[in-house]
């Protein structure tokens, strides 16, 4: 054999190899699509199956294809809200620009659009009231995990409180978060709206607890040996909190957090129906007391816009951990 | 003056336990030089240990006490650096992170930026570790980080170097090669260094004393033995030293017929009353 006709082998092979990773590639992009694709499908055709089986005072069951018309209504509903304001806001300048030509001294003001919020804004308003509530919860769990975690005093001390609190319904805080808002949020010109403050104060009375509970098992396991390395160096409190504790726990930390936000954002929706704050939750309860034939179709498509939502928050939460942890080489999941 | 710089002096120490505490040491009495390699060998359990960590401060004596330089030793700090068998190094920073992180704490008063940056990389360069300097200890080998290990410890410039068994979880390759580091840096710096071994040859090669303990309960120091070695001391040369294996001799002596094992034979009458703390597996010193 001569070595052109080797050469000429050898990039035959080399074509051939490249083909089967090309293939092999794909094969794995199908497979990891396939079995995700396959239960959807299935819960799809489950779902039609069973609506059509179910009639209720307010006609048949949604099944998919409802959903799917629901949710393209609400799309529409948001676009044709959004051009009447905007044909609300041109009508003022007019009006303002004819009153200024009469005269130049007129006062002139534009009055904000006070047409009904889009599905759009409720969900807007929910990852709102979410994210407050959220971000009082982890104000307070993560230094009084690090607290407990830390000296074994505060914790036997704070413990029971804990395990006290931590399996109370949101529907139990509620009426009293209600009063204790009204009662002491007293304003003429409220930045906040009562039933937001209410709504997002359950949120974090009931999503603190799992970044507690996490934080205080991350701070408590830190290794002996950089517990003993600190106090060689003798660590001042801040020094020591920053550089070693908040580290080795951090994992443990986002696990609560992750957990958390997930609490919350459940917790939202009955807080927000009660509270009458005008978000997914409020959504609801409006369509269910509207009784239409389209309501329990739209109330799917809420359910369904929750659900991708917690789903996109965990995942954000994820990638936040992935971008604070130190140890890149960490599975995450 | 160099008499007595380190001072342990009729140490024990008991630890409470459910039943009734127990006591680990008893009547520890030790006087160290300055300048001077001490090895503290003994069986696992005989709470070795133990008094590393009453001379750092990390453990209370119940009795007795340390003195250093004329001053009572009762908490840890940085003039006791103590390299651990574990590394111990913080995961999260990087191996200059590491260093540094030890060295404001000694020298944030009396250096300025660039003498501690300097310092830092000095002290890297001494255990030929300047060239990992960004890296995290996830990324080195286990002998690399014992040696980030050691770097931080000297780069506190402490009076008292203590080392907890520093290549005990080393391959013997890599412990050579440490081995033979730590010699160099104790000659050009002359630390004085208390170190915790269960390796007859490395007590034998690096010492210049070595304490050998009896088992626990109310372990106590058993014979010190001087080692006459010249220095630099080499361990080609050593090994077929007749002086070298005499010393070895007499401390394998002392642990396998002196001291037998604990866990070797188990109905001794001093273990009859057994409560041991420690776990950790018995392993046999190799003799080479």
């Amino acid at each position: 054999m001569s070595t052109a006709t080797i050469t000429s082998k050898i990039a035959k092979l080399q074509s051939l190899i490249t083909v089967a990773n090309l293939l092999s590639a794909l094969e794995k992009t199908v497979k990891a699509a396939v079995l995700p694709l396959t239960g959807i499908v299935m819960f799809l055709f489950l779902w039609q199956a069973t609506a059509s089986n179910i009639v209720t005072s307010l006609g048949q069951f949604p099944g998919p294809g409802d959903v799917w018309d629901q949710s393209k209504i609400l799309i529409e509903e948001h676009h044709a809200e959004r051009e009447k304001a905007d044909a609300f806001y041109v009508r003022q300048e007019v009006r303002n620009a004819k009153k200024l030509a009469k005269n130049p001294d007129a006062k002139v003001k534009i009055r904000p659009y006070t047409g009904k919020a889009t599905y759009f804004d409720q969900i807007f308003t929910s990852l709102y009231t979410v994210a407050f509530g959220f971000l009082i919860a982890t104000l307070i769990a993560i230094p009084l995990g690090i607290a407990c975690g830390l000296s074994e005093k505060v914790y036997s001390a704070v413990n029971p409180i804990i395990q006290t609190f931590k399996p109370v319904s949101p529907l139990a805080w509620l009426p009293l978060v209600t009063m204790v808002v009204s009662a002491l949020y007293v304003s003429d010109d409220p930045y906040f709206e009562k039933a937001f403050l209410t709504s997002a104060f359950t949120v974090a009375l009931c999503c603190l607890w799992p970044t507690v509970v996490n934080t205080i098992v991350g701070v408590a396991s830190i290794d002996r040996d950089l517990i003993d390395v600190s106090r060689v160096l003798r660590l001042s409190w801040p020094v020591y909190i920053k550089t070693i504790v908040i580290p080795s726990a951090i994992p443990l930390i986002f696990t609560g957090l992750r957990l958390s936000l997930a609490t919350g954002w459940m917790v939202l929706i009955a807080a927000e129906m009660l509270a009458q704050n005008p978000g997914l939750g409020k959504f609801i309860w409006d369509e269910f007391q509207n009784g239409s034939s389209s309501s329990l179709g739209r109330i799917m498509v809420a359910v369904i816009t929750i659900g991708i939502i917690g789903f996109i928050l965990d995942r954000l939460m994820l990638a936040l951990q992935k971008r604070v942890s130190w140890d890149k080489q960490a599975i995450f999941r | 003056m160099h008499k007595n710089y380190l001072e342990i002096s009729q140490v024990g120490i008991e630890f409470p336990t459910e039943a009734e505490p127990f006591r680990a040491l008893q009547n520890v009495n030790l006087s160290i030089q300055q300048g001077e390699f001490i090895s503290l060998i003994g069986h696992s359990g005989c709470g070795k240990s133990t008094v590393l960590n009453i001379i750092a401060g990390l453990y209370q004596a119940t009795e007795g006490g340390i003195i250093l330089e004329g001053r009572e030793v009762d908490e840890p700090g940085p003039d006791r650096a103590v390299v651990f068998q574990n590394h111990a190094l913080l995961p999260w920073l990087t191996v200059y992170q590491n260093v540094e992180l030890a060295v404001k704490c000694v020298f944030k008063k009396t250096k300025s930026k660039a003498e501690i940056r300097e310092w830092i990389e000095h002290n890297l360069e001494l255990v030929h570790m300047d060239h990992a300097m960004h890296k995290r200890p996830g990324e080195i080998s286990g002998g690399m980080k014992q040696r980030v290990g050691i770097a931080r410890c000297l780069a506190m410039q402490p009076k008292v170097l203590l080392m907890d068994e520093p290549f005990g979880a080393l391959d013997a390759l890599t412990r050579a090669h440490l081995q033979d580091s730590l010699m160099e840096i104790q000659n050009r710096l002359g630390n004085t260094v208390v170190m915790i071994t269960h390796d007859v040859d490395e007590a034998v090669l690096l010492s210049d004393r070595i304490v050998m303990m009896t088992n626990g309960p109310a372990a106590s120091i058993g014979e010190v033995l001087d080692i006459n070695l010249q220095r630099p001391r080499d361990r080609l040369s050593l090994a077929e030293d007749p002086a070298f294996n005499a010393y070895r001799q007499q401390v394998l002596r002392f642990l396998y017929e002196k001291q037998k094992n604990p866990a070797a034979k188990p109905k001794q009458v001093e273990s009859a009353s057994k409560s041991e703390p420690k776990t950790d597996k018995v392993s046999a010193p190799e003799a080479a």
